[in-house]
This record gives C-alpha cells, sequence and structure tokens, in this order.
C-alpha cells in the first residue's frame, strides 16, 4: 500500500562483542524520532508550572545576583573592566546548559526505560535529545544576556561571530559528559546520585564567579583540562571582548572534549546492547 | 511471495538468574572486583560460546537455545509455549531490542513491533502530540503518520478529544488510542506479543481483527499468544517453543493439539518455598497455588464429574488492605469460561486484611467444565477495582472425560461447558395406539 516502495532494508542481528563503532547512517534514519523526542522534551518541561519558560532564565539570573554581591561586591574579585553582573551572567548562560544537559541527559536513559525495554532505536538519540532540548532554555537565557549588554552599553566586536562556535562547543561538550554518565547510570544507579554533586564540584573549578586569569599563567593549559573552561572564556572573549582570545587554553579544551566525547561513544556502544537486559 | 523474511540460525540467548534485577551499584561491582574469581567468570560469561557455562553453573539460563527457522514473506507465523518458554525472548531479539548471545538472524525489510501499546505516551501531551510521538517511537515516517493521522482518531474515537492532554482521557480512551496508533502502523514484518491484547473483550476483538487483516494482506507476522484460537484461525504456521528450544514447527491445528496434549500437566500444584522468587510484587506475594479434588487424595485426576478446590494461599504485606482475587478460567480455545471473585457469604470480603498468610479456595463443582486443557490467569484486586497483581496461566490443569453420560458415543463434546442439565422425556403418545386410533 505504501506509494513509497523503498528497497526492502536487510538488517542481521548477531551478537557483537568488545568496541563497535558508531552507525551515523542508522541514526539519520532515525533523525524524526530523534526530533520528535527533543520536541517532547521541550513542550514537557514547564508544563504545569506556573513560571513556564521564565524558568530558563531565573535560575542563571538569581545566582548572578548573588555571585554580583557576594564574589563581585563584597569579596571584590576583578572581572577584567566588564560589569560584575554582565560578567558573571555571561559565563553563567553557557554554564546552566551545561550543567541542566548533563543533569537531564544523564538520567535519560533510565528515565526511558520502558521505550529501551520495548523498541529498538538508537540509544544515543536519547541522551541527543535531552541535550538538545535544553539549547531551547539556553537561547531564551542568552536574549536576557543580551538584554543586560544593552543596558550596561557593551556593544560585542567582531568576536561575537566566534560565538557559534562556542555554542557548539557547549552542547558538545555536555554530550560528551551525558553519554558516559547515561550508560553507567544504566549499570550503576549511583549515577543519579553523583550527577548534582558533580555538577556543583563543576561549577566551582570552571570560570564561572571569577576569570581564568585568577589561575597564575603557566597553569592556565592543566586549567583547559576543563572543557568548560575553554567554553566560558569563548563566551566572555566572543561577547564582551574585553580579554585576549583564549588560545592554548582553548585548543585544550577542545582535545579533551573531542577525546572525551569519542571514547564516550564508543563506551556506550559498548554497553548499548545490554541496555535492555539491564536496565 | 516465497522470498525469505527472516532467517534465523542457530539463535541463543543466555541470561544470568539476578540480571534483570532494578539495578547494580558501583558498592557490588566493587566487592565483586574484590574477588578475583567471581570476576574472571563474569567477563568470560559476556561472550558466552555455546557451550561455555557449564550445566552445574546454576546462576544462568538459557532463555533461547540452538532455533532456527525460516519464514517466507507473507507468512503468519504463530509462537506458543508457557510462560518463560522463550516467546518473548525471541521477538526481543528480532526486533533488535536485545542481542542474541549465539547465532544470528537476518531480518529483510522493515521490523514493527507492538510489544506493548502506548510505548512513549506522554501524560501532559495531547491527543494529536502523542499520535505523533508514539507513531515516531514505533518506527513510522512523519508522512505516514500524517496520512494515518484522521483514520486513526476516528478508529480511537477520540475525535473530541484530540487537543486535549492525555492525562485527562479516562483509561479506555487512553489505551484505545494507543492501541490505534499501534494498529495503523504497517511494517513490512509485523511483531505482536499477546499483551496488546489485555484489555476489554471489545479491545482484544478489534486487535485480533487488525492481526487477521494483517495476516490477510500478505504481511508477515510473528505472533505470540496463550490464545488458541487465535493463533489456529490468523496463523499459517506454529512454532512451540519450550525451554527455549523449538518442540515443533508446522501446521497449526498439529502443533496446538501436541501442544495442549504433553505440555501441561504439571502446573496443577505449584509452592513456591521462597517468597523473592515467588510471582507478586511489595502489597501481595503467592505462596502456593493449586487444584485438587474435593474428596480423595489430592493428586487424583479431576474427571467431569468430580467437584474440585483452585486453591490460592497468598502473603497480604500491607495492613488494611481491602484484597479480593479474581480468577478466569480459559479452555483450550483460549475463551473464558468463568469468572469467579468471592461471594457475599465469604467471610474476609469487604473487610480490611491484616499482614499475614491468607488462602482462598474456590470450590467448582462437577459438571461444570467440559473435558480438555483449563488454564486459570490469577488477578488480585484492590478495592474492588484496582488490578494489584496478575499472572497468567498460574495454573493449568486437565479435566479428565470418564465416559460418564456419554451413551456409547465417543466424539469430540462440543461446548465451553458441560453441564449437566435436569432432562425429562416423556412419552406422549405411542404410534400404535395412533395407528388403533385410525382404524
Amino acid at each position: 500500500m505504501d506509494q513509497t516502495t523503498t528497497a526492502r532494508r536487510t538488517t542481521t542481528v548477531r551478537p557483537t562483542s568488545g568496541w563497535v563503532a558508531v552507525r551515523p547512517r542508522e541514526l539519520w534514519d532515525y533523525r524524526e524520532l530523534f526530533y520528535f523526542l527533543t520536541w517532547r522534551d521541550v513542550k514537557v518541561r514547564y508544563k504545569q508550572t506556573a513560571f513556564g519558560a521564565a524558568w530558563a532564565v531565573l535560575q542563571p539570573f538569581m545566582t548572578m545576583v548573588a555571585f554580583s554581591l557576594f564574589f563581585g561586591s563584597l569579596a571584590g574579585i576583578s572581572s577584567g573592566g566588564v560589569p560584575y553582573p554582565v560578567f558573571a551572567f555571561a559565563a553563567l548562560v553557557p554554564w546552566t546548559f551545561f550543567a541542566t544537559s548533563v543533569a537531564l541527559a544523564g538520567n535519560s536513559l533510565v528515565e526511558h526505560e520502558r521505550m529501551l525495554t520495548k523498541v529498538y532505536f538508537p540509544r544515543l538519540i536519547v541522551p541527543a535529545a535531552a541535550v538538545l532540548s535544553c539549547l531551547v532554555d539556553f537561547a531564551i537565557a542568552f536574549l536576557v544576556l543580551l538584554g543586560m549588554m544593552l543596558v550596561y552599553g557593551i556593544t560585542p566586536s567582531t568576536a561575537i561571530l566566534a560565538l557559534p562556535f562556542f555554542v557548539v562547543l557547549a552542547a558538545v561538550t555536555a554530550l560528551a559528559v551525558a553519554v558516559w554518565l547515561s550508560a553507567l547510570n544504566v549499570l550503576y544507579r549511583d549515577v543519579r546520585y553523583t550527577i548534582p554533586f558533580l555538577v556543583q564540584f563543576w561549577l566551582f573549578v570552571s570560570p564561572v564567579a571569577y576569570p581564568s586569569s585568577l589561575v597564575p599563567e603557566s597553569w592556565r593549559m592543566v586549567y583547559g583540562l576543563n572543557p568548560m573552561a575553554g567554553v566560558i572564556e569563548g563566551f566572555r572573549w566572543a561577547l564582551l571582548g574585553e580579554s585576549d582570545p583564549p588560545g592554548p587554553m582553548l585548543a585544550v579544551s577542545v582535545l579533551v572534549v573531542a577525546a572525551l566525547l569519542a571514547g564516550g561513544l564508543l563506551f556506550f556502544r559498548r554497553m548499548e546492547r545490554s541496555f535492555a537486559d539491564v536496565v | 511471495m516465497t522470498d525469505v523474511a527472516i532467517r534465523a540460525v542457530e539463535l541463543g540467548k543466555i541470561y544470568r538468574l539476578g540480571e534483570r534485577q532494578p539495578y547494580r551499584t558501583l558498592r557490588d561491582a566493587v566487592a565483586a572486583a574484590a574477588t578475583p574469581a567471581r570476576l574472571r567468570c563474569r567477563s568470560r560469561a559476556r561472550r558466552v560460546t555455546p557451550d561455555a557455562p557449564a550445566s552445574s553453573d546454576r546462576d544462568w539460563i538459557w532463555a533461547l537455545r540452538d532455533l532456527s527457522f525460516e519464514l517466507s514473506e507473507g507468512e503468519a507465523l504463530g509462537i506458543i509455549g508457557r510462560n518463560g518458554a522463550g516467546k518473548s525472548t525471541l521477538l526481543k531479539i528480532l526486533s533488535q531490542i536485545t542481542e542474541p548471545t549465539t547465532g544470528e538472524a537476518v531480518i529483510v525489510g522493515r521490523v514493527g513491533a507492538l510489544l506493548e501499546v502506548g510505548t512513549g505516551f506522554h501524560p501532559e501531551l495531547t491527543g494529536r502530540e502523542n499520535i505523533a510521538l508514539n507513531g515516531a517511537i514505533l518506527g513510522m515516517r512523519r508522512k505516514e503518520i500524517e496520512r494515518r493521522f484522521d483514520e486513526i482518531v476516528t478508529f480511537a474515537g477520540v475525535e473530541r478529544f484530540i487537543d486535549t492532554p492525555v492525562k485527562r482521557y479516562s483509561s479506555g480512551m487512553h489505551a484505545r488510542l494507543a492501541f490505534a496508533v499501534a494498529a495503523h502502523h504497517e511494517p513490512d514484518i509485523l511483531i505482536v506479543d499477546e499483551v496488546l491484547a489485555v484489555g476489554d473483550t471489545e479491545f482484544q476483538k478489534r486487535c485480533m481483527g487488525k492481526m487477521g487483516q494483517a495476516a490477510r494482506s500478505g504481511r508477515t507476522v510473528l505472533f505470540v499468544s496463550h490464545n488458541m484460537a487465535a493463533i489456529e484461525s490468523l496463523c499459517s504456521r506454529a512454532l512451540w517453543l519450550d525451554g527455549g528450544r523449538c518442540v515443533a514447527d508446522g501446521a497449526p491445528a498439529k502443533v496446538i493439539s501436541d501442544y495442549l496434549a504433553t505440555s501441561l500437566s504439571a502446573l496443577n500444584d505449584r509452592l513456591w518455598a521462597q517468597p523473592d522468587l515467588a510471582p507478586g510484587n511489595e502489597r501481595v506475594r503467592l505462596r502456593r497455588v493449586r487444584v485438587r479434588p474435593e474428596q480423595g487424595a489430592p493428586e487424583d485426576p479431576i474427571l467431569v464429574t468430580t467437584p474440585f478446590l483452585i486453591e490460592i494461599e497468598y502473603w497480604n504485606m500491607r495492613a488494611g488492605a481491602h484484597l479480593n482475587l479474581s480468577l478466569h478460567v480459559y479452555n483450550e480455545q483460549g475463551v473464558i469460561v468463568f469468572n469467579a471473585v468471592p461471594t457475599e457469604e465469604t467471610l474476609w470480603r469487604g473487610r480490611p486484611f491484616p499482614r499475614g498468610l491468607f488462602r482462598d479456595s474456590c470450590h467448582v463443582p462437577a459438571h461444570l467444565l467440559n473435558d480438555g486443557v483449563h488454564r486459570i490467569e490469577l488477578l488480585v484486586v484492590e478495592d474492588a477495582a484496582r488490578v494489584i497483581h496478575r499472572t497468567d496461566d498460574i495454573l493449568v490443569f486437565d479435566v479428565r472425560d470418564d465416559g460418564e453420560g456419554r451413551s456409547g458415543w465417543y466424539g469430540r463434546w462440543p461446548g465451553a461447558v458441560r453441564p449437566r442439565l435436569a432432562w425429562e422425556t416423556e412419552c406422549l403418545v405411542t404410534s400404535d395406539a395412533v395407528a388403533q386410533d385410525d382404524g
């Protein structure tokens, strides 16, 4: 009855062992499911909440207020010529995106248990859709950031053209971490309890409340091992344009993310075959 | 039409007992790592070869073993066997949800698995949105969903509520919509587990209707069911699994009668010594179930003329629960012969149960059931409305024909029940008398 009589796909089901590669073609075949899962996450997130999408802004905004008061005014942390509130918010926007993505995507496989045991699809879609859905919150918060820059009279330089790269880097970083955590979570539910702590800890070691220039020059490369350091400094540079471009530190961050993602994908694919049996 | 749709070669799947436990924790893993021998055993078993785990290793269970078969395009294969025979495992392997441990299967075409309806339904989304989402989860293309959207809505009968969140739906509407989406999915190979058929009778009929349509329109169908009548009428071939192996493969009528004849008598008395292995959940757990004659030894056969008892012993784990059992007795054809519940006179009816062990006995009179194999499905109901536990085939027993009342006729006695009804025959007038009157 189908008008589109496509060639029948032949699938071979057999035991796999060891490491297996990601199958991009298969992911592409399931792009509609990917789209629908993302769309559902976005649609459902603020249903039956009084503030709705305002939550996307409220969280980073309140944090910014607290940071400005305690770190900016009282502790007197240098924000390199930029008003401290903007300085902090420019970091909190990508940071919140990263933190919510990791939390949501890290628990995503476990939360979709019924789907995992009833239907086949490339499991990678689940954490990826969770990360992608957080981009909507990011976009809303980003608009507020632009508004703040306007209020403080900061006009971005041409460096803003580099911003999409940093957005992608933030998303890939979140995905890389989430791929590890979500797969581990299927095996060990400890991960569920680890995630909030991990995110909190990560906030302190990332240059959100303070500039990375606080870290001695000679240690800056090591600091770049935290990929969020590269992302956040990238954001500040692209938007506020005060400091120098984050050169070597960013390069280290990019390499770390690439390694984390590649390893995560391999690990995920290796665990994937037992998800339905273990979850 | 003779193209191969599925070719399975020596498929096997091994499970570690307890692998399906809720979850492992890191602490367990650390503990296991501290015991090198155990760790070695585990890592070896991740790549099991057919003869790797010794038969003495009781931790392992082959859910499916060396199963080979070939299915041509357009065939409808019914899969039968008792619970734990490997039926669902086979479907899960063929629908790629889980990997086989050994062997391989080549599948030509798109597979659509209806292992459960409503997977991925989100209560906050509207009916319209859930149709789109659920369709995508089942593997339908967006165009396909759009084309069939109106049909799905009409089939489910939810036109007026299509833009209402499904959390406001009645459970019936929810189930109808879920089923409608699943039923309008048209993959090359349709895989159906019986779970689809739970629900009200009307619902089961619709499900069967759709299945029949799919089979008749030349789609390849794999169908797991306990409903022998459905398998016989819908399938062109039947596969009987037991202990993960294929016992018989052939014409449905033959395979089904062999299956019913040989496999079922062992389930008329079941005792679970270890509560954690017994059917149940955190509210209620079974201890013993059996079928026995009212008089004589418990192992005596049950004849058509024997009054017998169905006994269910169970632990109630929560004080104050209002429980009642409900027994569905099915015959070989998958028809529910009767549904029994406690009567008004039952001592504990309507009273809060303390925590403890209970026994329900249901007295089945003689001359009620026809001869043949009967299965009992047990439901534990709370507050007379909510099913909190359900087990299929909790008991399987044979009612035998002792020849009584047959008056020398030995054909198959038709009917779901075999009552001995009061019956009079009177001679109103003899023809001799008529002849005399005429003369």
